[in-house]
C-alpha cells in the first residue's frame, strides 16, 4: 500500500481519507492502485471526506485521480467532500471536475466479419486503383493530344531532367545486373547441357531467353523499383504539401506538367535500357561460355547468329514501351492517392512497386500468348 | 526591467551567439524568463525568434554563451540530467508537428506512455481530460492529424505539449493561421491553462492582440540582440525606432489606448 493516500477512520458509514505527498505524474501509477483498492474495500459508505492538506504537489494526473476517486464513490451514492485543498490547486481541480465522463470507444467486432470486411475493402481498393489508372491514362492521352496540337506547351526541360534520372543514371546498375543475369544463365546452361554433350545449345538458350524475356523483364523490374517508387514518393510528397492543388488553382494541369514528362521519359528510357541490358546479358553469357564452358567467342557469335532472328530481338523491344507505360501509370496513380500522413506515403510507395512488378509480369505473360499465336 | 523583483529565473540566456556559416543570427543575446510568467517574444520576420527558441530547447547548436534551464546548463549536463529537464518542458511547434501516422489519442498518449507506467484506462481518461482542457472533446480521439482543421491541430498540439504537465511551455506562433476569434480563444485558453497549471510560457508571436491581452512581459529581438524587455506600457513608451514602428504602426491600433482608437475610427468614414 502506498503512503500517498491514507485511511484515517471508517466508522458510522463515514470514510475519512487523507492525501499525502506529491500527487504528480511519477506517482500516478501507485496512486491509481491505492484509489481502486479503497474503492473496492469500502463498497458502501454514506460519506467520504478527503483531506488534501498533506498534498504538497498536484498536477493534472493527481487532479484527475482525485476526480476519479470522488466519482467512483459518488457513482455509488456516497457524498464526497474535499477539504484542505490549497488555493493554488483549486482552479485545476475545478477544471478537471468539469470534464464530462465519456466512454472511450472500444471497438469489438466479430473477427469473421472483420476479416471479410477487409477482403471486401481490398477488392474495392483494387477496383478503385484500376479505375484511377484508366482515368489517368485518359488524362494522359488528353494531355498528349493537347501537346501534339501545341508542341510548345510540352515541358521539354522537365522531360529531359526525368530522362536523366530514370535513364542515364540507371545505366550502370541496369548493365551490371543484366550482365550478372547473363553470366548465371550461361553458367547453368553449360553445367546442365554438358551432361549430354549439348554445350553449344547454351548459346541458343542465352540468346533467346535474354532477348525475348529476361532482358526486358529484369529492366522493367529494376525500373519499377528504382524510378516507379521515386515517382510515387515525389508526387505523394507534392500531394501532401498541396503543391498539386496549387498548380491546379494557377490554371495548370498537373497531368500535363508533372505526369506527362515523367511517362514520356520512361517510354524513352525503358527501351534504351532494355537494349543496353540485353547487350550486357549477351556479353556476360558469352564471357561465361568462353571461360567456364570453353566455347570460343567466335563460335559463340556464330552460333548466336544461327539461333536468333531479328524477330527474337523485336519481341523483347516491342514489350519495353508497354512495360514503361504500366510502371509510369501505376506509379503516378499511387502517388496521387497519397493522403495526409507519412504512413500513407510509405504505403502507396510500397503498393506502387508491388503492383507495377506484378502487372509487368502479367503483361509479359499476355505478350507471350500473343506472340505465340501470331507466330513470332 | 519589469517583473524582476526577486522571482525565480527558470530560463537564463547569457551572451548567446548562434550563427549559420558566416551569418550571425544571434549576437550576445541575454534573456531571463521568470517562473509563472507569460513572456511574449517578438521581432521582425527572419530576426531569429524561432532560432532562439530552437537553441534554448537544444535543437540548434550555439557558438558561445550559456543557457540555463532550471539552473541546469544543458550543454554541460549529463544524459539523465538532460532527459529530466526535457521532461519538464513542452513545445508547441508552429505547424503542430503531430505524428501524422498516429491518431489524436495515440499522439497524446505517446509521451506519457514513454515516460510513465500507467494503466490503459487511466491513459484514456487522462487524454480526454487533457483534450477538454484545451477545449476539444472525445469526438476527435480517433481522428488522424490530417483530418483536423488548423485550429484543432493547434489545440491537439498544445494538449500534447502539456501531456506530461510541464513547467515551461514553448509556443512558436501559436495563433498564426487562426482567425481572430479562434486566436482570441486560443489566447484565453493559454492564459487559463497558465493560471490553473502554474505554467511558465515562452511565446514567440506576431499577434499584437496576444501580446496585449495575455503576455505579462514582452521581449523584443532586433539587430541580433534582445533590445528591450518589459510590459506593454514600457514598449509603448519606448522611443526606439523599431519598437515605435512595431507597436505604433498601422496594424497596432488594438494596442493603443481606447480613446485614441475611438477618435481614429470616427475619422474613417
Amino acid at each position: 500500500m502506498s503512503d500517498l493516500l491514507l485511511e484515517r477512520s471508517a466508522d458510522g458509514g463515514v470514510l475519512r481519507l487523507a492525501g499525502e505527498g506529491a500527487w504528480v505524474a511519477e506517482n500516478a501509477s501507485a496512486l491509481e492502485n491505492a484509489i481502486s483498492a479503497f474503492a473496492a474495500r469500502h463498497p458502501a459508505v454514506r460519506r467520504v471526506d478527503i483531506d488534501m492538506r498533506g498534498v504538497e504537489q498536484l498536477d493534472t494526473f493527481g487532479a484527475w485521480l482525485l476526480e476519479r476517486l470522488t466519482r467512483s464513490f459518488s457513482s455509488r451514492g456516497s457524498d464526497t467532500q474535499i477539504v484542505g485543498l490549497k488555493d493554488d490547486y483549486r482552479a485545476l481541480v475545478d477544471e478537471i471536475h468539469a470534464v464530462r465522463p465519456v466512454q472511450t470507444p472500444t471497438q469489438r467486432e466479430n473477427i469473421v466479419a472483420r476479416s471479410l470486411a477487409s477482403v471486401g475493402r481490398g477488392i474495392a481498393a483494387i477496383g478503385g486503383t484500376f479505375i484511377a489508372g484508366m482515368n489517368l491514362l485518359g488524362a494522359i492521352s488528353l494531355a498528349l493530344t493537347r501537346v501534339v496540337v501545341k508542341p510548345r506547351t510540352f515541358r521539354f526541360a522537365a522531360m529531359v531532367h526525368q530522362l536523366d534520372n530514370v535513364g542515364w543514371r540507371a545505366v550502370p546498375i541496369i548493365v551490371l545486373i543484366t550482365f550478372l543475369i547473363g553470366c548465371i544463365i550461361a553458367q547453368q546452361g553449360v553445367f546442365h547441357f554438358r551432361k549430354f554433350g549439348a554445350d553449344l545449345y547454351t548459346v541458343d538458350m542465352v540468346g533467346i531467353l535474354v532477348l525475348r524475356e529476361i532482358g526486358v523483364l529484369i529492366v522493367a523490374v529494376m525500373v519499377a523499383g528504382r524510378s516507379g517508387s521515386a515517382y510515387t514518393a515525389e508526387l505523394g510528397a507534392m500531394k501532401m504539401r498541396e503543391e498539386i492543388d496549387a498548380l491546379r488553382t494557377m490554371g495548370f494541369d498537373p497531368v500535363e506538367i508533372l505526369i506527362l514528362p515523367r511517362i514520356i521519359a520512361l517510354l524513352i528510357a525503358v527501351p534504351i535500357l532494355t537494349f543496353l541490358g540485353s547487350l550486357a546479358a549477351l556479353y556476360g553469357g558469352g564471357l561465361v561460355c568462353w571461360l567456364y564452358g570453353g566455347i570460343d567467342p567466335d563460335i559463340y557469335i556464330q552460333r548466336l547468329k544461327e539461333a536468333i532472328s531479328i524477330d527474337t530481338f523485336r519481341v523483347g523491344m516491342i514489350k519495353a514501351p508497354f512495360m514503361a507505360l504500366v510502371i509510369g501509370v501505376v506509379a503516378c496513380v499511387e502517388g496521387l492517392a497519397v493522403k495526409g500522413s507519412s504512413e500513407s506515403l510509405g504505403l502507396q510507395t510500397t503498393a506502387s512497386v508491388v503492383e507495377s512488378i506484378f502487372l509487368v509480369i502479367v503483361l509479359d505473360g499476355l505478350f507471350a500468348i500473343f506472340f505465340a499465336s501470331i507466330g513470332m | 526591467m519589469g517583473g524582476s523583483n526577486g522571482k525565480e529565473v527558470v530560463i537564463e540566456v547569457r551572451d548567446l551567439i548562434v550563427g549559420f556559416g558566416r551569418h550571425v543570427v544571434l549576437d550576445h543575446v541575454n534573456l531571463d524568463v521568470y517562473r509563472g510568467e507569460i513572456l511574449g517574444f517578438v521581432g521582425g520576420s527572419g530576426a531569429g525568434k524561432s532560432v532562439l527558441m530552437r537553441t534554448i530547447i537544444g535543437l540548434l547548436p550555439r557558438r558561445a554563451g550559456t543557457i540555463k534551464i532550471f539552473g541546469v546548463d544543458l550543454a554541460a549536463a549529463s544524459y539523465s540530467q538532460r532527459r529530466s529537464v526535457e521532461r519538464r518542458w513542452g513545445v508547441l511547434f508552429q505547424q503542430g508537428a503531430l505524428f501524422s501516422s498516429l491518431t489524436v489519442r495515440d499522439n497524446l498518449q505517446f509521451p506519457i506512455r514513454e515516460n510513465l507506467q500507467l494503466s490503459q484506462s487511466l491513459l484514456d481518461e487522462l487524454v480526454i481530460a487533457k483534450l477538454e482542457m484545451v477545449g476539444l472533446d472525445a469526438s476527435v480521439l480517433m481522428k488522424y492529424p490530417s483530418e483536423l482543421s488548423g485550429g484543432m491541430t493547434k489545440r491537439v498540439a498544445l494538449a500534447r505539449a502539456l501531456a506530461l504537465d510541464p513547467e515551461i511551455v514553448f509556443l512558436d506562433e501559436p495563433t498564426s493561421g487562426l482567425d481572430p476569434i479562434g486566436a482570441g480563444d486560443f489566447d484565453s485558453l493559454i492564459a487559463t491553462l497558465q493560471r490553473t497549471l502554474g505554467l511558465t510560457v515562452f511565446m514567440v508571436t506576431h499577434d499584437l492582440d496576444s501580446l496585449h491581452t495575455v503576455c505579462d512581459r514582452i521581449a523584443v529581438l532586433a539587430d541580433h540582440k534582445v533590445i528591450a524587455t518589459g510590459t506593454m506600457e514600457t514598449m509603448l513608451a519606448s522611443t526606439h525606432p523599431w519598437l515605435r514602428a512595431y507597436f505604433h504602426g498601422k496594424r497596432s491600433r488594438v494596442a493603443q489606448p481606447e480613446s485614441a482608437r475611438m477618435t481614429e475610427q470616427k475619422n474613417v468614414p
